[in-house]
């Protein structure tokens, strides 16, 4: 019974029981028709948030390290998943199977370009190691930008800058530079999100319980220490970021295939702070934390519609204003009197 | 002749963004803090300027000094508001914060002045000089800019060098409770330096529409993030270095969009950002701090 109540296990059982316990709750809602069009709309879009926090928490929380370009990974995984699931349209017929395929190589592409852009970043420390990585993020979007890949009966074309193939007979665009993706079969579902989410904390959370976890904490708490007794500070850090970018590919994936277009500025700086908010807000190195985060903050302007024009503002005001308390005397005085109680 | 015509766009560029990466070098070196909502007080800046010339027929140069002035006080309230409650917060707390600062901003302007771009009519007029029967041709507005930047440079630099305030402003940078201890007070230097970073944004604001004539509520987000970028490259903390960084990010950008592909420019720009810092990790001008164990 102790060990079931460890911090660990109970970080377990509340994480995979608050999120079975949503799906179920929004499934029956879909059933029973108690559901807006819009929220419905929103349900993927979440799922792919959540993962994206939960696996940037892995890079700034548990390893310490501030990305600013987490949505670049987001943005490699959404168009390599796209150009997978296109070029396998024939090969795997089979929807939900060509989603998985297509993830695993979105999560794989992000993957690779996680140690392309993880080698050189985590050499360098705190500020400058946010702002390389914002220049990468930069980087990914302004080539994606000017990609052009086409499909037809001989194979894949690709080209950068400009389009420099003829496509055959029956030949199709996938990526069209800056146009971006149009008239993709949107292959995802809530479903489909609900098993990425869990599958992604059912991994993180394992590895952070690990050895590899812990020599990863170890890292970010102190680097000096950690490598006088032995544990490799290069290998970790690269570790947890690539971990980190392939889940954000594979979230990413999901993300692009709810929607029929996709342009590549969809994934700009913009989007790599919306999840840094998730992931501060929710708790630096506390999963379920950047899950809730990740689905309120996500439903909040929706939640605000009803004051329409000044709902983003609405919205910054309330970012500032949790960000005021969070850091205040007045919750430390709130959670003071409440740990006096439980006494 | 078309080199030296790109070479003179990129500095004018590039003292648009030294102007701008002078507001994030000061404050990030007296309160440790990545302001992002700086880039949207050129936004705010543009914006006043841009109403008290078309609304209230005021003079360009008096459209500037009421755009500092707004600007001015719109900084120190941030500050007094948003950022002095987190000082002794963690670092993400004070950025998230910023950022909620920046969407704020955004979205206030959004509502005063809508999504329409305005466009905004140069400060110093549309007229050009032309050198070299016509080969060479720099607009008012190019020579207004630079200019605006070497005199901004040297009165900070004596400001920071000669004055008490300045000493102070160091002095708190160093060490800002040994500078308390020496009778500084803390909260007013911060203050001043939100001040002077803010008009500085201002000014910028006015010249970067002057240059660019579109003004939308975003219209400081990139150049924010590029100025950012220059004072990373110039070492952050150093006011030489905002300068050298800004200068350098503006040509490099507008001749790799020249010679290069206009639509890779911004990668070029970064790429070029990632290779200064890999080689020299505390950018060009930066001091090396060294770490204890």
């Amino acid at each position: 019974m102790k060990k079931l109540f460890s911090p660990g296990r109970r970080d377990y059982t509340i994480s995979f029981g608050i999120v079975i316990l949503a799906y179920l709750v929004v499934q029956a809602m879909i059933l029973t028709g108690n559901i807006t069009s819009s929220f419905k709309g929103q349900l993927v879009p979440i799922c792919a948030y959540i993962v994206m926090a939960v696996s940037l928490n892995l890079t700034v929380g548990v390893l310490g390290e501030l990305s600013l370009g987490h949505a670049g990974f987001m943005s490699v995984g959404a168009f390599g998943g796209i150009v997978a699931t296109t070029a396998l349209a024939d090969a795997i017929p089979f929807a939900p199977l060509r989603l998985a395929v297509a993830m695993a190589f979105g999560g794989l592409l992000a993957g690779i370009m996680g140690v392309i852009v993880g080698v050189p970043v985590l050499r360098l420390k705190g500020d400058y190691l946010a702002i390389v990585t914002l220049a990468f993020g930069q980087i990914i979007m302004n080539i994606v930008n000017v990609l052009y890949i086409g499909r037809d009966a001989r194979g894949l074309h690709f080209s950068l800058l400009e389009q420099r193939f003829e496509l055959g007979e029956g030949g199709k665009m996938i990526i069209n530079g800056p146009i971006g993706v149009s008239g993709v079969s949107k292959l995802s579902t809530f479903t489909a999100g609900f098993l990425l989410v869990l599958a992604t904390l059912l991994l993180i959370l394992n590895l952070l319980h690990s050895r590899t976890g812990r020599a990863v904490m170890a890292v970010r708490d102190n680097a000096i220490a950690a490598e006088s007794i032995g544990i490799s500070i290069t290998r970790y850090k690269l570790l947890a970021f690539v971990v980190s970018a392939v889940f954000a590919g594979m979230a990413g994936t999901l993300y692009a295939m709810n929607y029929s277009t996709v342009t590549a500025a969809k994934f700009d700086f913009n989007t790599s702070i919306l999840v840094l908010v998730f992931v501060v807000l929710g708790g630096l190195g506390n999963i379920w934390g950047s899950i809730i985060a990740a689905a309120l903050l996500t439903v909040l302007p929706e939640l605000l519609r009803a004051v329409n024009d000044y709902r983003m503002l609405l919205y910054a005001i309330l970012l500032i204003a949790m960000m005021l308390f969070n850091n205040s005397k007045l919750k430390e005085r709130l959670l003071a009197g409440r740990h006096r109680e439980v006494e | 002749m078309a080199f030296l015509n790109n070479l003179i766009s990129g500095i004018s560029l590039g003292s648009v963004y030294a102007i701008i990466a002078l507001g994030y070098t000061m404050v990030y070196g007296i309160a440790k803090m990545l302001n992002f909502a700086h880039g949207d007080v050129i936004m705010i800046g543009a914006y006043v300027s841009f109403c008290a010339t078309s609304y209230l027929e005021l003079s360009p140069l008096l459209s500037i000094v009421l755009a500092a002035a707004v600007c001015t006080a719109l900084g120190v309230v941030i500050e007094r508001l948003a950022y002095k409650p987190l000082r002794e917060a963690a670092s993400l707390a004070v950025l998230i914060t910023a950022i909620g600062v920046s969407y704020f901003l955004q979205n206030a302007a959004l509502l005063l002045w809508t999504a329409n771009p305005k466009s905004f009519s140069s400060v110093v007029g549309a007229g050009s000089v032309s050198l070299f029967e016509g080969g060479l041709i720099i607009s008012h507005v190019t020579l207004a800019t630079v200019a605006a930047c070497i005199i901004i440079m040297i009165a900070l630099t004596l400001f920071t060098g000669r004055t008490k305030m300045g000493t102070a402003m160091r002095a708190v940078s160093e060490d800002k409770g040994a500078a308390q201890l020496m009778g500084i007070n803390v909260n007013t230097t911060i203050s001043v330096t939100f001040a002077i970073g803010s008009a500085l944004a201002a000014v910028a604001g006015v010249l970067l529409c002057s240059a660019y004539p579109l003004l939308v509520p975003t219209t400081g987000s990139m150049p924010g993030i590029k100025a950012f970028t220059a004072a990373v490259f110039g070492g952050i903390g150093s006011i030489p270095g905002a300068l050298l960084g800004g200068l350098m990010l503006g040509v490099i950008e507008i001749m790799s969009r020249a010679y290069v592909s206009m639509q890779l420019s911004d990668a070029i720009v970064f790429a070029v950002l990632i290779v200064v810092l890999l080689v020299k990790p505390d950018g060009l001008l930066g001091q090396r701090r060294n770490e204890k164990v």
